[in-house]
């Protein structure tokens, strides 16, 4: 606990997403009216009128207002994925170093292939032709993302394999998903959970590209949209893009300040090495 | 040796074409509605004759594996399709594509590379200094910023407000007679869409060069370097440096298909007239067979991309001959 506490990096980061939630949970106390709908004259600059410190874009919403739900979407979009991806990852490279073999073989085929084609154009197509949407955007990002994590736990699985302590279980009569669930995973949680909380902020990052393209849900208001929205009125409003983007990169930058307190907190002795 | 490498790698590469011929076809028959909506474009793309020669084609009542026998049939011709918004041939308004695309991203990719290995070189040799510090935070935060946002800010700051370089395309709308002159022009608007790709990427490897370049400095060979009284610049260029930047090349393959990716962002932006720029039109247009065609190109790219990076890592670090087969 002490560790946690001397972590810079790690409180940095929380502290700031801890901000980015608050702002996220509370979007519609601060901001009652529906970012969608026009709270002001277009295209007023930013700090120019009390109550609208970040202005308004080309049909008068409020870009502050747009930016408090925004962050809706990428927290959900950020922690949703990786959850799934994390599943997947975690179940394919588990069977993958358990069993070895032929499965083995097969299944780390299957992982190259995913890790080989382009993952952003290959999570477009699927958000194009299932209709974009919280959820398709959702999926497509856990599909594009569980390779690494698979890769990852069929490493560790198989160097945990050979261990006494799950040499003992099998002589205890422990069944396989016994051994694989109870003995080896919860000695390979520190990397995974490393590895998961830098996936938030490239699902993040990912979320808010789609949304840029135009393929974010049309219901709910998101950064990238913002961005996209504004591109053609860059020249003359330089505001409705400029806080979008900031946004982003602080959301980001505290995730992965964290996932790096992370890696400092649970693995001390490569502290700060991220291998990307 | 090296010849019964290259052939392996194809043979890989080839088994991850058809894997992503697999996806294309897969998902758009996990699709709501008919494929052959899909293909015609959907609601109104196209009229009813086509969309039911189409099914003949496609032999929607046949089995799917005939289906898919098709699909890679029109495929090993060089047929991705027809874009029926466009009243035009997928694989030929790809193919005129590329070069645009290549030159961006090998640019893009370069640029990184450049970046990346300095920056990670000055970290790892003068780290815990405020130098160091300074590279962190700056690839700290450049990790973080997206892509196509990094690109409009290049935009705003470099060409609406200080005006040195075009603000998009690939070429002036008059473009220059002489050879000479028309290279520079395409250079000028090569600057931005290249550093805004580039400079994501030139941050990860900053990164790792630098957490190798801590790790190669604590080695026994540089240690006895240092003992006979080499220069600290010379063990860092001939000691250090070769060995701390192989990390890098063996990340390059992996990210070969996320420049590709980010590609399609970058063009956006800086309407690149590349196959990014191609896919975007085609989202906006849901013009379905263009985004699957452009989806099989980039991994077709991929794949050459990282037999030619796997072909020159091996003149990098000879070492890796040894091991070869893995």
């Amino acid at each position: 606990m002490k560790n946690i506490l001397k972590n810079t990096s790690l409180a940095i980061g929380l502290a700031l997403l801890a901000l980015i939630l608050v702002i996220a949970v509370f979007a519609h106390v601060f901001y009652p009216v529906s970012p969608w709908q026009s709270a002001a004259t277009p295209l007023l600059e930013p700090f120019s009128q009390s109550g609208l410190p970040l202005g308004s874009d080309m049909l008068g919403r409020d870009v502050a207002a747009g930016i408090a739900y925004g962050a809706r979407v990428s927290l959900t979009v950020g922690v949703v994925s990786t959850i799934i991806s994390v599943t997947l990852g975690v179940t394919i490279g588990a069977v993958a170093g358990f069993y070895g073999g032929v499965l083995d073989n097969l299944l780390m085929r299957f992982t190259e292939l995913f890790q080989t084609v382009p993952q952003f154009a290959m999570a477009v197509v699927f958000v194009a032709i299932f209709s974009p949407s919280l959820v398709t955007i959702v999926l497509a990002i856990s599909l594009v993302s569980w390779p690494p994590v698979a890769r990852l736990v069929r490493g560790e699985v198989m160097s945990l394999k050979s261990r006494e302590f799950v040499k003992a279980g099998i002589v205890l009569g422990e069944s396989e998903s016994g051994l694989i669930f109870r003995h080896i995973l919860p000695n390979a949680v520190s990397p995974i959970v490393v590895m998961a909380s830098l996936m938030v902020a490239t699902a993040i990052l990912t979320e808010s590209a789609l949304s840029f393209l135009g393929l974010g849900d049309r219901n709910m208001i998101s950064w990238g949209y913002m961005i996209g929205a504004s591109r053609t009125m860059l020249r003359d409003a330089w505001w409705l893009s400029v806080f979008p983007g900031l946004a982003i990169v602080v959301t980001v930058v505290a995730v992965n300040l964290i996932g790096e307190g992370f890696e400092k907190a649970l693995n001390p002795q490569a502290h700060g090495e991220r291998k990307a | 040796m090296t010849y019964k490498i290259f052939l392996t790698r194809l043979g890989n590469g080839l088994l991850v074409l058809l894997g992503v011929a697999i996806m294309n076809f897969t998902l758009v028959h996990m699709a709501p509605g008919d494929p052959a909506m899909i293909f015609a474009g959907e609601a109104g793309g196209g009229d009813e004759t086509y969309v039911e020669q189409l099914r003949q084609d496609m032999g929607l009542d046949k089995p799917l594996v005939t289906q898919f026998a098709i699909y890679a049939g029109d495929l090993l011709r060089g047929d991705l399709g027809y874009s029926f918004r466009n009243q035009r041939d997928v694989a030929s308004m790809i193919v005129e594509r590329i070069p645009a695309t290549l030159l961006l991203t090998m640019t893009a990719f370069g640029i990184a590379l450049i970046i990346g290995i300095v920056f990670g070189m000055l970290g790892g040799w003068f780290r815990n200094t405020l130098l160091d510090r300074g590279l962190m935070i700056v690839t700290l935060v450049l990790y973080a910023t997206p892509l196509f946002w990094l690109a409009m800010m290049f935009v705003l700051l470099f060409s609406v407000r200080l005006g040195w370089f075009p603000p998009f395309g690939m070429q002036s709308v008059l473009v220059p007679d002489a050879p000479l002159d028309r290279l520079l022009d395409i250079g000028r608007h090569l600057v931005l869409p290249a550093f805004s790709l580039g400079l994501f990427y030139a941050a990860t490897y900053a990164r790792l060069v630098r957490a190798s370049v801590i790790n190669v400095s604590n080695a026994d060979f540089v240690k006895t370097a240092r003992a006979k009284g080499v220069p600290g610049g010379r063990i860092l260029r001939v000691h250090v440096l070769r060995n701390a930047i192989l990390p890098v090349f063996s990340l390059a393959s992996v990210h070969i298909g996320q420049l590709v990716g980010g590609a399609v962002l970058t063009e956006t932006v800086f309407a690149w007239p590349g196959i990014g720029r191609l896919m975007f039109d085609a989202i906006l247009q849901r013009d379905y067979p263009v985004i699957l065609g452009v989806f099989l190109t980039t991994g077709l790219l991929v794949i050459l991309v990282n037999i030619v990076t796997d072909l020159l890592y091996r003149i990098v670090d000879p070492r890796i001959e040894h091991t070869a087969g893995n």
